[in-house]
C-alpha cells in the first residue's frame, strides 16, 4: 500500500494527497510505504448495494486506521457477526467487482483480520 | 448588505411521482410559489435551481435553463438560471445564492428552486453513492445509507444510544409528517415497525432511511424593504452560512459529529445575536435517523450523546421543548435531494406565516434550517424570522 507523507509534519495519507491539508504550501509530499496493519474504527454490514457490489451482499464495510494513523474506508473480509470495534486487521489484495462476466475486474485493497 | 425576506413559497407533493416529469413538477411548485408572492414574470431579476444529479437521475443537464423556460420566464423574458450542486444540499446552497443575489444588491427578485426526479433510475443507490467520495469510499462499496451506518455504530458505542431512542426519530418524524398533505409517508408508525423492518446497512433499518422521492419546491425572495409590496406576511432571512469538512467521512476527528454543522451554527448563532433559546423549532437533514440526532448537537440544542434521551423524552415532537422536523423530515415527507434544501424553507415559512395547519406550533417566532450535502462536507444552514 503505498500513500504520501508529509515531510513537514510527518503525517501520512492514505488515500494518498498530493497537498498536505495542514500544511499546505509548506508540505512537503513524498511517497511512503504503508504496513497495512491496523484497526476496525467503525463499522456497517451492508445489506442492501447499488447493482454492482449486489452479488458480495452481506459484506462488512468499515472504517480502518492504519498503524501510520491514516485513516480509510473499505471491506474487512470476514463473517458479518465476526467483527468488532478495534479489531486488528492486515491489508490483502483483492477482486473489488467485476463488469459482468467477460468484463473488466477491478482489484483493490480490502482487509482480514489479524487475530494473534 | 440588504435584509432579505422570503415573500412567496410553493411545493408539490412528494412520492414516487411516475406520472409527472421533471419539469411538470418545477413548473407546478414555481407556479405555486409565484401565485403566493404575487410577483409576474417581468418583475423577476434572477433564478437559482438547486438539483444533485438530474444528468444520472433523468440524463438531463443544463436544468437551471430548462426550470426557467418551463415556469415561464426563459423564451420572452430571457432571465438568467443558475443551476447549483452541493449533494443533498443543492435546494439549501441554491436558496443561500438566492439570498446572496440579493442582499449584495445584484438583483431584486429571485427565485430559489429546488428539484430531484429519483424514481425513474433503476440504481439510485449508485447514483446517490456520487455524494461521497467516489474513488476512495464508493469504491470500496460504501453506500449511503453505509456511511451513516458507520456513523451511528461509532455514536452507539461512544454513548450508549439505545436501538429505541433511534427508531423514535422515525415515529416522531411520522407523526409530523402524518399531519402534512404534501409528505410522501402520511402514516403513523411504532418502534416496532422501525426495528422490525429490513437490515439496509446495520444498524440502520428501511425506516432509519430516508425514502428515494421526487418532488419540487419553490419560493421568492426579495430585499426586505421591498416585502409589503407583496404580501402582508413576510419572513425575514435572519442569517445565511455555509460550511465544509473533507469529503470523505474517514478523514474526519470524529464520526459522530459534523464539523461543518457546528462551524455553520456557531456562526449562524453570532451574526444573528441569538441564543439557542430563542429558536422555536428547526428543519434538520435527517436524511437516516442518527442525523438528526448529530444534528441538534452540533447546532448546540442539546450536549453531544443526549439527542437520543431529549427524542425519547418527546422534546423534539410538536409541544416539546424544541420541535425538530414539523414537515415530517426527510424520513416521512421525502427526500428528493435536490428539493430537500427549498423544502425545509418552505415548511419554515408554513409555520411563521400560522399556516400549517395540523402541524401548527403555537406562537413560532423564530426557525431554523440545517441541510447537509454528503456525510457533512457541505452543510447550509438559514435562521428566518417573522417580520
Ligand atoms: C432504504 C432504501 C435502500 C430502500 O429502497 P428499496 O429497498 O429499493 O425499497 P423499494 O423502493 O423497493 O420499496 C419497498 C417498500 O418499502 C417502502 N419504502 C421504501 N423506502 C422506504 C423508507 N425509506 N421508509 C419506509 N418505507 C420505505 C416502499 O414504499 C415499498 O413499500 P410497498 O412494498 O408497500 O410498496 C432506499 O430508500 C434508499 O436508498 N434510501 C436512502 C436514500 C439516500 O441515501 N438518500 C440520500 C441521503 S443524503
Ligand atoms: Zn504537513
Amino acid at each position: 500500500m503505498v500513500g504520501t507523507k508529509c515531510k513537514t509534519c510527518g503525517k501520512v495519507f492514505f488515500p494518498p494527497r498530493s497537498v498536505c491539508p495542514h500544511c499546505r504550501r509548506n508540505g512537503k509530499i513524498v511517497e511512503y510505504k504503508c504496513s497495512g496493519k491496523g484497526e476496525v474504527l467503525t463499522f456497517s454490514v451492508i445489506h442492501s448495494a447499488s447493482d454492482q457490489y449486489a452479488a458480495m451482499k452481506p459484506y462488512v464495510l468499515a472504517i480502518v486506521e492504519l498503524e501510520e494513523g491514516t485513516r480509510m474506508t473499505t471491506q474487512i473480509i470476514c463473517e458479518p457477526e465476526e467483527v468488532y470495534i478495534g479489531m486488528p486487521v492486515k491489508s490483502v489484495f483483492r477482486v473489488l467487482d467485476r463488469e459482468g462476466t467477460e468484463g473488466i475486474i477491478h482489484y483493490g485493497t480490502k482487509f482480514v483480520p489479524n487475530l494473534a | 448588505m440588504r435584509d432579505v425576506a422570503v415573500i412567496g413559497a410553493g411545493i408539490t407533493a412528494f412520492g414516487e411521482l411516475w406520472n409527472t416529469s421533471f419539469r411538470e413538477m418545477c413548473t407546478e411548485a414555481g407556479v405555486k410559489a409565484l401565485e403566493d408572492a404575487n410577483v409576474a414574470g417581468e418583475q423577476i431579476d434572477a433564478m437559482f435551481v438547486g438539483s444533485m444529479s438530474a444528468g444520472r437521475f433523468i440524463g438531463q443537464e443544463h436544468v437551471g435553463a430548462l426550470v426557467a423556460d418551463y415556469v415561464g420566464l426563459g423564451g420572452d423574458l430571457h432571465i438568467p438560471a443558475t443551476r447549483v450542486e452541493a449533494a443533498c444540499a443543492s435546494g439549501g446552497l441554491a436558496f443561500r445564492q438566492a439570498v446572496a443575489a440579493v442582499a449584495s444588491g445584484m438583483s431584486d427578485i429571485v427565485v430559489a428552486a429546488g428539484v430531484e426526479k429519483m424514481t425513474d433510475v433503476s440504481d439510485a443507490t449508485d447514483v446517490l453513492a456520487g455524494a461521497a467520495d467516489r474513488e476512495w469510499e464508493s469504491f470500496a462499496g460504501a453506500t449511503f445509507p453505509g456511511l451513516y451506518a458507520m456513523i451511528a455504530c461509532d455514536y452507539m458505542n461512544k454513548y450508549g444510544l439505545t436501538r429505541e431512542q433511534l427508531a423514535q426519530v422515525a415515529v416522531k418524524n411520522h407523526y409530523h409528517g402524518a399531519k402534512n398533505p404534501f409528505a410522501q409517508f402520511r402514516s403513523e408508525i411504532t418502534q416496532s415497525t422501525v426495528l422490525k423492518s429490513t437490515l439496509v446497512a446495520s444498524p440502520l433499518r428501511l425506516f432509519d432511511c430516508s425514502p428515494v422521492s421526487d418532488g419540487a419546491a419553490v419560493v421568492i425572495v426579495c430585499p426586505f424593504k421591498r416585502a409589503k409590496e407583496f404580501t402582508d406576511t413576510p419572513i425575514r432571512v435572519l442569517t445565511s452560512t455555509q460550511s465544509g469538512d473533507t469529503i470523505a467521512l474517514h478523514d474526519r476527528p470524529d464520526f459522530s459529529t459534523m464539523g461543518a454543522t457546528v462551524a455553520a451554527g456557531n456562526s449562524a448563532f453570532k451574526q444573528a445575536k441569538l441564543e439557542r433559546k430563542d429558536i422555536d423549532f428547526v428543519e434538520v437533514h435527517d436524511c437516516f435517523t442518527i442525523a438528526e440526532l448529530c444534528a441538534i448537537e452540533d447546532l448546540g440544542f442539546v450536549p453531544k450523546g443526549t439527542a437520543g434521551k431529549f427524542t425519547e423524552e418527546g422534546q423534539t415532537q410538536i409541544g416539546g421543548k424544541l420541535p425538530v422536523n414539523t414537515s415530517g423530515g426527510l424520513k416521512s415527507c421525502g427526500h428528493p435531494v435536490g428539493a430537500t434544501g427549498i423544502k425545509q424553507v418552505w415548511e419554515v415559512v408554513q409555520q411563521l406565516r400560522g399556516e400549517a395547519g395540523k402541524r401548527q406550533i403555537d406562537g413560532a417566532e423564530i426557525g431554523m434550517t440545517q441541510n447537509v450535502g454528503g456525510t457533512g462536507a457541505t452543510v447550509v444552514s438559514h435562521i428566518f424570522g417573522r417580520a
